[in-house]
């Protein structure tokens, strides 16, 4: 099962952080502190996986990526592949770039709910549910255009 | 200047929407909220951060609270409120809000407040109660938008107590019908599976059930919760073997609609997910895995090898040849496919064929040898997850011939990275194999050495403990002459590394014992001398009472020794004053040697040699633990009216006084070596009273899981004044304990035996048979080798390879009778296979993943297993006799094979999504000159640059203006 999605920025700062087994906001932090230490460390044009018991406990394997100035980090346990991770983080990126056409740090900064409802509709509960960037695309399109058409129902008092 | 012209233009427009926009921002969120995070961004320490944030926090609390909020507005506090909780600060204050935010009519709202509450809260949050309400309605509702909202709450929010006020809504959602509801209603049942087994475990037929779902994407979806129930109990669902290997087979073949389609491999996701099944179904079980054979083959042979996806389904086919019963032609295939991974030039695939090839290695090791050059060339890359991937392979396959070159290696890494947990992880593996196949006694010594010196205080303590029995112990009884040797050069190369500075505490205190046991037992070394050394490591570390407690019994020792051989003692004044030092020492544990080292010198000769003999340690300690020379004076007292002895766990509030020594023992030396005894278990205790014990009786020990080791340690106070050798401190026992070199004595720790054999001892038939023959050291049996490197190599490549793999060509010859044997078997298994595959092949139809579920056919053929009736019922094009059964299939199953028909029907729709997924990935991934790459998303990102100008213009314009900090943050993901 994927234990953690993050996504940070090439300064340490988060810009998603989503742990599919709860942990306490401190606990997060050392970890996001502690796995940014380690991307840091890395050299170029080396593999894009890093065994991470001593961070997360035994069996715990990191796949990462940069994408422009973001890392995106999915963390997981034995029973996912590697490189499979490797494409399931490229469907995300790439719904994410259909969601805000051209996608960039700040869309995630600025939308970060609705970044967090695309990976919703690919990870549920750590399990992947969802591998098409173009059905996760339409779901999270339906769900904000009847939002939207919702919200004109209520009356809004600016 | 042209460019500026544009660039001005561009910010005009900018503007001019801007002002028509009002305050809301672009991206829908208000000024603030960008300020906020522009200035978070800006911040030039993490103190300044801290202080924006406060002030936000303080901002928010106010605002919040203001009566006359709207719910757009909480809408956006909200999402403040996760914002700064996501850089790590306390957002507790407003969780309430998130709450009831979740009570909403408006599906935005009513989403924010789910996503909020499912990152703010964890399922056991007294808030959860306030949700589960709303929740419970939200799943009954109408629109199938709110129930997956719902869905993704539950799946995070509900715990144990909870589960029975969701489960049944979430069961009947299993058959909701948009497919989006019930890939999410099958996760969330996992889900409740994963919390509470027991709680679902009557609905656990439910996944069979959902695997024949008409939606693949819920049949896929189902795979992952499968997954985990296979993984529990394979046995139950050997049964779905013929299911699981036919949906392969139809996936591989493209038989899912093209919007599955992946990188154009088809549905690699699921492909993935269901070898891994078949991995867990077929491991060890020749029935199961001779129907998976075929299908594994058939996906490793239509694998991409040019994209990503279709490697991770080509890795994925390796695990599972490595995993299933052993077939000749698969683990060819399996061999060839590693090769092509060590070959390419992607750490990825890299790192992904030294994993392959770890698992191949144990159906077929000689396969290591024909990687063994990309093997070291792994070992020398500069990827440290490749290293340490690499070194995990070796570790596997260290043998007696290799030990050498693989542990030398593995202790240069282990001295060359920082990284505790791996410094750590790292020293334990040299330990380990080094007992296990360790050529010579001073190889073995030198490297305990080395492992000790650079990880001394990391290796656990068994580890320590163990090193001093293996020299206590040597090979074994027969040859004395071999064990002394070991402990002459481990004596020799103490004194030699006792002065090094900054020697690791443990490795002090293995020093100190060994050297106060075996220092001066050869003669090399004079007592002065080694006593003077001892005294040296005492005062050099007078803050580490452990080491000072070991030198100061190791003193004793050697005086003891002396004084029993009729030597004069000769005490160096720098002992002295330290054993006056000790004596007055704070800790009472070295006060207490300090004083029991005066008193045996003060003895006579007779008497030190029966209080301390040499070379002892392995010796049995005979301890009547039933005191029964006392039952005498016991019974006496009792007929003078003494009470009996009530024992300690029946006191109720009584003091307990080993307790209290195990404190302190902890607070002076966390790290160091245990001295004390465990406790003994309980029951014991509590079921004695005097006058039942008699003689022969000892205390039953109750074989626990703990190592042997640690019944070996004795600790005299526990056992005052019983023992003959009872002032003998603390000594190793080493009755019961296999003996020889190696890993047995870890892992399988008998304790039973040991039992028996000191209940042998006390009875007075000491009768051990030293037979450790368990030597586990089939690996090295089992490798045997083809070929010897054929490619031209540099001399120092070619050399480390024979080194780590050479062993094996010398044992080709012994081993190639067998081998023979082997392939003569495994060639007329092929032969039956063959012959099985002729037989059934015609019988067998081609299945149709999408015929399952049809409930009439099912009844009529038989009812265990849906896809087996609807075999080839929608095979129209290959079979002629298929056909007609698939017209039949076709009406008695509209709804299915209408739904297939209308997905290739929309083919054109779907093939344009396709080739835009795989040009986008095209121009990001990491297939370059593929053909697979396709152009249009050039044209695409085109459009898309104005896009991004804009995007920044309009940021530039509220007053976001990415600082020379971060230039970057407009720049494109995929660009």
């Amino acid at each position: 099962m994927i234990r953690a999605v993050i996504v940070m920025n090439d300064k340490g700062k988060p810009r998603l952080v989503k742990f599919y087994e709860f942990q306490p906001v401190e606990k997060q932090q050392e970890l996001i502190r502690s796995i940014y230490g380690v991307l840091c460390s890395r050299a170029e044009k080396v593999s894009n996986f890093i065994r991470a018991d001593s961070i997360l406990g035994p069996d715990a394997r990191l796949v990462y990526k940069t994408y422009a100035t973001l890392y995106f980090v999915f963390i997981f346990d034995t029973s996912e592949n590697e490189l499979a991770i490797l494409d399931l983080m490229q469907v995300f990126v790439e719904a994410l770039d259909k969601c805000f056409s051209n996608v960039c740090e700040l869309d995630i900064v600025f939308n970060f709910n609705k970044v967090h409802s695309i990976l919703d509709e690919i990870i549920l509960g750590g399990q992947v549910i969802e591998t098409s960037s173009s059905e996760v695309v339409k779901a999270v399109e339906e769900a904000y255009r009847c939002s939207s058409s919702n919200s004109s129902f209520t009356p809004v008092v600016n | 200047s042209k460019v500026q012209q544009i660039a001005t233009l561009e910010q005009l427009k900018t503007i001019g929407r801007e002002l028509a926009m009002g305050s809301q921002g672009g991206f829908g969120q208000s000024k603030e909220f960008l300020d906020l995070v522009k200035s978070i961004g800006e911040a030039r320490s993490k103190a300044e951060e801290d202080r924006i944030v406060l002030t936000e926090i303080e901002t928010l609390k106010r605002r919040i609270a203001e009566p006359d909020t709207t719910r757009r507005k909480m809408k956006e506090y909200i999402i403040r409120l996760l914002y700064i909780e996501m850089l790590g600060h306390d957002a507790s204050f407003g969780y309430i809000h998130a709450v009831k935010m979740t009570h909403c009519d408006s599906l935005i709202l009513k989403r924010t407040g789910y996503l909020a509450v499912t990152l703010f809260l964890n399922e056991d949050h007294d808030l959860i109660i306030l949700i589960v309400n709303t929740i419970q309605k939200d799943l009954k509702s109408d629109n199938y938008l709110v129930v997956c909202a719902a869905l993704n709450a539950v799946c995070r929010l509900i715990n144990e107590e909870t589960i029975p006020a969701v489960l049944p809504q979430v069961v009947e959602l299993l058959e909701h019908p948009k497919e989006a509801v019930r890939k999410k209603a099958v996760m969330a049942l996992h889900r409740f599976y994963q919390r509470s087994s027991s709680s679902v475990s009557h609905l656990v037929s439910n996944f069979r059930k959902r695997l024949c779902d008409s939606d693949p994407g819920v049949m896929g979806a189902t795979l992952c919760p499968l997954f985990d129930l296979i993984t529990i109990d394979v046995n139950s669902y050997k049964d779905l073997v013929v299911s699981f290997v036919s949906i392969l087979k139809q996936v591989a073949e493209r038989r899912l609609p093209k919007s599955y389609d992946y990188h154009q491999m088809p549905a690699p996701f699921i492909q993935i997910k269901l070898l891994k099944i078949l991995c867990l179904l077929g491991n060890g079980d020749k029935q199961s895995s001779e129907h998976m054979y075929t299908v594994v083959g058939d996906i490793m042979r239509k694998c991409d090898l040019t994209s990503n996806i279709g490697n991770a389904i080509l890795y994925e086919s390796i695990c599972c040849v490595s995993s299933i019963h052993p077939n000749p032609k698969l683990i060819d295939a399996a061999a060839d496919a590693i090769s092509k991974f060590l070959k390419s030039d992607s750490h990825n695939l890299k790192y992904m064929g030294i994993d392959a090839l770890g698992r191949l290695i144990k159906i077929s090791p000689e396969t290591a040898e024909q990687h063994q050059l990309a093997v070291i060339d792994c070992l020398e890359d500069p990827d440290d997850t490749l290293k340490r991937k690499t070194f995990e392979l070796l570790y596997k396959m260290t043998k007696s011939t290799n030990v050498e070159v693989i542990v030398d290696r593995m202790i240069d890494y282990m001295i060359s990275i920082n990284d505790t947990h791996y410094k750590t992880e790292t020293a334990s593996r040299c330990v380990e194999l080094a007992e296990q196949f360790a050529p010579s006694n001073n190889w073995f010594i030198q490297t305990m050495n080395k492992v000790f010196e650079h990880a001394g205080d990391l290796v656990n303590s068994k580890v320590a403990h163990n090193l001093m029995r293996l020299i206590a112990e040597g090979f074994g009884k027969d040859d004395d002459t071999a064990d002394s040797q070991l402990r002459s050069s481990a004596v020799e190369s103490y004194v030699c590394i006792i002065g090094e500075p900054k020697l690791p505490s443990a490795f002090l205190q293995v020093i100190c014992w060994v050297l106060g046991e075996y220092g001066t037992v050869d003669g090399n070394y004079t007592a002065s001398y080694v006593t003077g050394k001892l005294c040296d490591v005492a005062e050099a570390h007078s803050s580490d009472d452990t080491v000072k407690a070991y030198a100061v019994t190791a003193l004793m020792k050697i005086y003891a020794f002396e004084i029993a051989a009729g030597r004069k003692l000769d005490m160096l004044p720098e002992c002295q004053s330290l054993i006056e030092e000790l004596s007055a020492s704070h800790s009472t544990d070295l006060q207490q040697r300090a004083y029991e080292l005066q008193a045996v010198i003060g003895l006579e000769a007779q008497a030190v040699e029966n209080v301390m003999p040499v070379d002892a340690s392995c010796e049995d300690i005979e301890i009547d633990k039933s005191l029964s020379f006392l039952d005498s004076y016991v019974q006496e007292s009792f007929e003078k009216g003494a009470q009996p002895y009530i024992p300690e766990s029946e006191r109720y509030g009584a003091v307990n006084m080993s307790n209290f020594r195990n404190q302190d023992q902890h607070d002076a030396s966390t790290h160091a070596l245990r001295f004390e005894a465990y406790e003994l278990p309980k029951p014991t205790i509590a079921g004695r009273t005097p006058t039942v014990s008699s003689s022969t009786e000892l205390v039953p020990l109750v074989p626990d899981p703990q190592p042997t080791y640690a019944r070996e340690i004795y600790q005299t106070p526990s056992v005052p004044s019983v023992s003959d050798t009872g002032s003998s401190e603390y000594k190793l026992r080493l009755d019961g304990v296999q003996k020889k070199w190696g890993r047995p004595n870890y892992s399988t720790p008998a304790p039973s035996n040991t039992n028996s054999d000191s209940h042998k001892t006390a009875n007075g038939e000491t009768q051990r048979d030293g037979a450790g023959n368990v030597k586990s050291r089939a690996r090295d049996a089992s490798y045997d080798s083809r070929r010897s490197p054929q490619v031209e190599i540099s001399p120092e490549k070619q050399k480390l390879a024979a080194s780590l793999f050479g062993g094996m060509s010398q044992s080709k010859n012994k081993q190639s009778g067998g081998g023979h044997k082997a392939s003569k078997t495994t060639n007329r298994a092929a032969e039956k296979t063959h012959m099985v595959k002729e037989v059934t092949a015609p019988v067998q139809p081609t299945q149709d993943l999408l015929d399952m579920g049809e409930p009439t056919i099912v009844s009529s053929v038989s009812s265990v297993d849906p896809f087996k009736q609807l075999e080839g019922l929608l095979d129209i094009t290959q079979d002629a006799s298929a056909q007609s059964s698939g017209s039949v299939g076709a009406t008695n199953a509209p709804d299915i094979t209408s739904f297939y028909a209308e997905m290739s029907a929309s083919g054109p729709n779907n093939i344009d999504g396709v080739d835009m997924i795989s040009g986008l990935s095209g121009v990001s991934n990491r297939t370059p000159g593929g053909s697979t790459t396709i152009h249009t998303p050039q044209l695409n990102k085109g459009a898309i640059r104005k896009d991004s100008l804009e995007k920044d213009a309009l940021v530039r314009q509220m007053g976001v203006t990415p600082s020379g900090q971060n230039p970057n943050l407009f720049s494109d993901l995929l660009g």
